[in-house]
């Protein structure tokens, strides 16, 4: 099953739930399935801080731009014509490619009439895989200057969901706010993970991360109240209007965040929480079976 | 005029609460204009109490539209397509118009013309008066494309109606991360407070997002939230500002008061006195001498523990 850890708000607790979430599932009594755990908050990755991490693979990421054969080109602008990102311009006799404009669709080099464009890798980032402990984790990290975290997202969830998943647990930690980036993380998912605080702010953007999960992506949705005790009764209300489940409970308690500030996961601090997060995840289970296992690659409407 | 973005790297340290109490306390002595330039997640305007005077739509791009009618079902599209937009079909195809990114290559190589770009409604921007000054802000309907690109015309707009009422400063919510929407909310700008939380992670993101101010050339003030809650990490911020001769211009106290008053709807500052006030003043008094004045150079910061 694979689960997406989403908010809309930032800081809610989105990595403290993803990285507990598989630090719980790996230490699970039998024989568990090693649970995978992807930071796909590349602009701001921060799930590393709390692991031990031992990094066994590195690879640049970043997407193919288009390169301009000069011997073949004829200037005619077809190129400019077609890319809807205004990333080529065609003055004169020069042909200029702005890779921070391109979204690398190939539209260019598919309708350049002489052949004239090839692609090359434009590096945005990196990506890394490892193990910490037995939690296999991955994560994306996107240059600084850069403006697309989505395709660094999309190629670290290529290079490292497996097709044939059985029933391992794979966790996504997704960025703050509701665009493109939280998308990527989300498509493909089984299930979204709403971590949210009791505030008019955690609300407004639960809101807004929930018209994404599940009404655009048709995922079904849990939520997790962090800081629970902080603010109103608001988000409560809302989930209880809308049928969407609470299924954790994270008190506000200054231990906790003094916990966070030096690095330490809330089940080394506080154990117990082990098989509460195991159960969350149960209930996540029951979730996604209950609406049919829904695999959230078509909109639903 | 001037113009200052608030910005954070990671989320939820804090930038909604310092702009509104920025707001409250900057129009008490300036004329200012406001910009919400976090448009996926828009929370200013939740303690602004803003009285909406215009409404906008906003179109960013389009996305490809298949004709059930004309489509033959040869795949090209869906070959073409990297975005994993195209859903095959027996008779038709379809385009999953929450993945395609509007490139039009499969417009371009349909042999039967069958696909049309359409744009697309991707969000709303409006103008709202606050008691504190106009105030511009937007709504980016739920995962789509283009945040950067109504982060800029929202700053745009409000940029236009501060150099036509002589406003003196424009004070703009920043998004959170280093990516598209944070590239447009920094530019033009003569100042990026970063808000800070001790934590490993902040200290982190805080690099990153730095890193990237730097990269655009905006010059940046630190200020820590929450700054008791560790006070060994928020040495370790104070440090690195040293070290990168940048001003840490306050610390403010970790207090609920904060959360109670964003739910009366008020910034902190217009809610009560007490230590989280008292430093916002403080706070605020010192970014409005380094915007204010042509010394630009850095300067001694405070630590009030």
């Amino acid at each position: 099953m694979i689960v997406t850890v989403a908010s809309g708000k930032g800081g809610t607790g989105k990595t403290t739930v993803a990285v507990n979430l598989a630090l719980s599932l790996a230490a699970r009594g039998g024989n568990p399935a090693a649970p995978l755990l992807l930071d796909c908050d590349v602009e701001e990755p921060n799930a590393a801080l709390f692991l031990k991490l031992a990094i066994e693979d590195r690879r640049d990421v970043g997407q193919m731009v288009p390169e301009i054969d000069l011997a073949r080109c004829t200037y005619c602008g077809r190129c400019a014509e077609v890319c809807q990102y205004h990333a080529i311009a065609v003055v004169g006799k020069r042909v200029l490619v702005f890779p921070e404009l391109c979204h690398a669709c190939g539209s260019c080099a598919l309708n350049c009439p002489t052949g004239a464009i090839h692609e090359v890798l434009n590096v945005m980032g990196v990506l890394e895989r490892g193990w910490a402990g037995p939690v296999e984790f991955a994560q994306g990290t996107m240059n600084v200057g850069e403006p697309m975290a989505a395709p660094i997202i999309r190629q670290l969830k290529r290079w490292t969901i497996p097709s044939d998943r059985g029933d391992r647990p794979i966790i996504l930690d997704a960025s703050p706010g509701t665009a493109c980036p939280v998308v990527e993380a989300m498509r493909g998912a089984d299930a979204a993970l709403m971590v949210t605080e009791p505030t008019p702010f955690g609300l407004h953007d639960l809101r807004l991360a929930v018209e994404v999960a599940r009404d655009e992506l048709g995922l079904p949705v849990g939520v997790v109240i962090n800081r629970d005790g902080v603010g109103d009764r608001g988000v409560e209300t809302y989930c209880a209007a809308e049928g969407i489940p609470i299924l954790m409970r994270i008190p506000l308690d200054r231990r906790i965040a003094e916990a966070y500030s030096e690095g330490i996961p809330l089940v080394e601090a506080y154990p117990t929480y082990r098989e509460r997060f195991v159960g969350l995840w149960k209930r996540l289970e029951q979730l996604v079976h209950r609406q049919g296992g829904h695999c959230g690659q078509e909109r639903k409407r | 005029m001037k113009q200052m973005v608030i910005l954070s790297g990671k989320g939820g340290t804090g930038k909604t609460t310092v702009a509104a109490a920025f707001a409250h306390l900057a129009s008490q002595e300036l004329a200012i204009v406001m910009a919400d330039a976090d448009v996926d997640a828009a929370n200013l305007e939740l303690v602004l109490d803003p009285v909406r005077q215009e409404e906008h739509d906003f179109a960013g791009g389009k996305v490809a539209v298949i004709a059930g009618t004309k489509c033959t079902a040869c795949g090209t599209c869906h070959q073409v397509c990297r975005f994993e937009a195209v859903i095959p079909g027996d008779e038709a195809y379809r385009v999953d118009s929450s993945a395609c990114e509007g490139c039009a290559a499969c417009t371009y190589r349909c042999p039967v013309e069958a696909i049309q770009m359409v744009e697309q409604r991707d969000g709303q921007w409006f103008r709202s008066d606050t008691r504190f000054g106009p105030l511009f802000h937007a709504c980016l309907h739920a995962g789509r494309e283009n945040s950067g690109k109504l982060v800029t015309l929202v700053k745009q707009q409000a940029r236009l109606l501060a150099q036509d009422t002589g406003a003196t400063l424009l004070l703009v919510d920043g998004p959170p991360g280093i990516g598209c929407p944070v590239i447009s909310a920094c530019a033009g700008m003569d100042l990026a407070l970063h808000v800070v939380e001790p934590t490993l992670s902040g200290i982190h993101d805080l690099e990153r997002v730095m890193a990237t101010t730097d990269h655009f050339g905006v010059p940046s003030l630190v200020a820590i939230n929450k700054a008791d809650l560790n006070r060994a990490r928020a040495d370790e911020i104070a440090a690195f500002c040293a070290s990168r001769e940048v001003e840490l211009v306050s610390c403010v106290p970790y207090d609920n008061v904060v959360t109670r008053a964003m739910v009366q709807g008020q910034p902190v500052t217009a809610y009560g006195d007490g230590p989280v006030t008292a430093a916002l003043r403080d706070t605020w008094a010192r970014v409005r001498k380094r915007l204010f004045s042509d010394d630009v150079g850095p300067r001694e910061g405070g630590r009030p523990w």
